[in-house]
């Protein structure tokens, strides 16, 4: 892997004044990107991402599909490597270490410490086959955060309850319905605790009548605040709902952004209202 | 023509041989699934240059024939390095060596099975490079590979007379040293073929009922 070498002290006065700010004290943004580029060999797949989320808001980005939305949450997962601009969490560079007065490329150690602040639940669950939905949920926090077994089960059951799935502990992802294995997939990611959780159209692969019951289960996780949320979806009713923010997105860019009354009830660019046209027309 | 008594006269030297061969195939086998792992993980490293060198090395093993192998374990290395291995060790050694290069290819193709969204829920879990090998890749990447691995421990059982060569005594070794005394070549070459035929004839059999236990787990 190459060595990213960016140059900048406007950067790093930047850096120390967010470093200064005590994290959680809900003046510092736990997730900030800031000229966030990614090429997919000569393809720019975005463009220059801003982006700002505060402790506990819940930001909904929608956008037509290929606008890269799966390729920004990845970033923040660590999943993708920017190829410009910085991310940061909780005030820390995600992607970068500091090295004299060079930001450097982080190095594994610094991913993994970054890494326990964000979780991340997929469009096709990724649940491990190979073991039933209690260890699904208790194997990380016992090896990663290093609990105890009956710590690890204790959180694990009362996550897998609160998702409605206690009764199915000892069953196998290969004997889930759709929702319930993306409902285990959420208990998963919710048992690490993380400050940020990225939901990449987390309904998308479920058939229609089983996906009410995954956004309940978001809904009620947004409603206990917290965590932060970057909501990736289509389910506009279901963003309108429960964002604190809507950013729309088209060709790598952030094309308009706001409150979900502004957004669609008073979209101002013609990207984002014909977007929402077609939406509309098709009924979704 | 086929004389009973002098075929229970070299059974008994036959069937210790036979043991000893049985030991040599097991020891063998697990040099190379421990070796056969590590090239296949080291073969997929990051690290450019360790996986190229370790590429390198198992074309060279393949490409060269394993007779030649195990006489330069055993004869040339002495001579070079002023250590003596004994014929045993070289045999196990050069055997699993020599295997273990096809069973990396074998435990390749597992785990370029595993779907590529296992790996990122290892990473989003937070998971060490480490920690996702041992609890998320390889239990998805071994049992489907373990009825391959079984055939492949039936042919290593088949090139163990390869190892007479160097004075290791199975099977084959001990009959022809029976036949020298005897001069009667018939029954012991027979005896060992029959031998060879069954008890690969169990293993395989054994093999495949493994692989209906494991289709029928996976299946579930
Ligand atoms: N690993 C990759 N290699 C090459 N192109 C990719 C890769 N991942 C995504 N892309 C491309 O990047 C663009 C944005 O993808 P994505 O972030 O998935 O968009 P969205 O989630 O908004 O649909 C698409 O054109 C997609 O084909
Ligand atoms: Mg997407």
């Amino acid at each position: 892997m190459s060595t990213t070498v960016i140059e900048s002290g406007e950067e790093a006065s930047r850096e120390n004044a967010s470093l200064r700010d005590k994290p959680g004290t809900g003046n510092t943004p736990i997730v900030r990107y800031q000229g966030v580029t990614k090429s997919f060999g000569d393809v720019q797949v975005l463009k220059g991402i801003d982006l700002e989320m505060m402790p506990g808001e819940k930001v909904a980005v929608i956008g037509p599909s290929g606008s890269g939305k799966t390729t920004m949450g990845r970033m923040l997962m660590t999943l993708e490597e920017p190829t410009e601009g910085t991310i940061e969490l909780d005030g820390e560079l995600l992607w970068h270490m500091r090295v004299k007065d060079r930001l450097v490329r982080a190095d594994e150690k610094h991913l993994h410490r970054m890494r326990g602040h964000v979780g991340m639940v997929f469009q096709h669950f990724n649940l491990f086959p190979h073991m039933n939905v209690l260890r699904n949920v208790t194997e990380a926090p016992r090896k990663v955060l290093g609990l105890s077994k009956e710590e690890a089960e204790e959180r694990a059951v009362s996550m897998l309850g609160k998702v409605g799935l206690a009764d199915k502990l000892k069953m196998y992802p290969s004997h889930l319905s759709g929702g319930q294995k993306q409902r285990v997939a959420i208990a998963r990611a919710l048992v690490m605790k993380p400050k940020v959780m990225v939901f990449d159209e987390v309904t998308s692969a479920l058939d229609p009548e089983l996906v009410g019951e995954v956004l309940e289960v978001i809904r009620e996780i947004a409603e206990e605040g917290e965590m932060a949320m970057m909501l990736i979806t289509h389910e506009m009713d279901f963003a309108k709902e429960i964002a604190d923010r809507v950013i729309f997105g088209a060709d790598g860019r952030i094309v308009e952004q706001g409150t979900p009354e502004e957004i669609f009830e008073n979209p101002q660019s013609e990207r984002l209202q014909s977007f929402l046209q077609r939406f509309r027309a098709q009924g979704i | 023509m086929w004389d009973w008594n002098y075929v229970l006269d070299v059974l008994p030297q036959l069937l210790s041989a036979l043991k000893m061969t049985v030991w040599i195939t097991l020891c063998s086998f697990v040099v190379s699934l421990i070796v056969g792992l590590l090239l296949a993980l080291a073969a997929r490293s990051r690290f450019k240059p360790l996986a190229y060198v370790t590429k390198g090395i198992i074309e060279f093993i393949r490409n060269t024939p394993l007779l030649v192998q195990v006489f330069f374990l055993y004869y040339s290395l002495p001579l070079l390095m002023g250590v003596s291995i004994p014929a045993f060790y070289a045999g196990v050694i050069g055997l699993g060596l020599h295997y273990s290069t096809y069973l990396s290819e074998v435990y390749r193709s597992g785990i370029e099975a595993v779907p590529k969204g296992q790996w990122e829920a290892a990473t989003a879990l937070n998971y060490t490079k480490g920690q996702t090998w041992r609890i998320v890749i390889l239990p998805q990447a071994i049992p489907p590979i373990i009825p391959v691995l079984g055939n492949y421990l039936i042919v290593m059982f088949k090139e163990t007379p390869i190892l007479s060569a160097i004075t290791l005594v199975e099977m084959m070794l001990t009959a022809k040293n029976v036949v020298s005394q005897s001069f009667r070549a018939f029954e012991p070459y027979t005896l060992v073929g029959i031998l060879f035929l069954a008890i690969s004839y169990i293993a395989s059999l054994l093999v495949q009922r493994l692989e209906k236990r494991m289709n029928l787990l996976r299946g579930k």
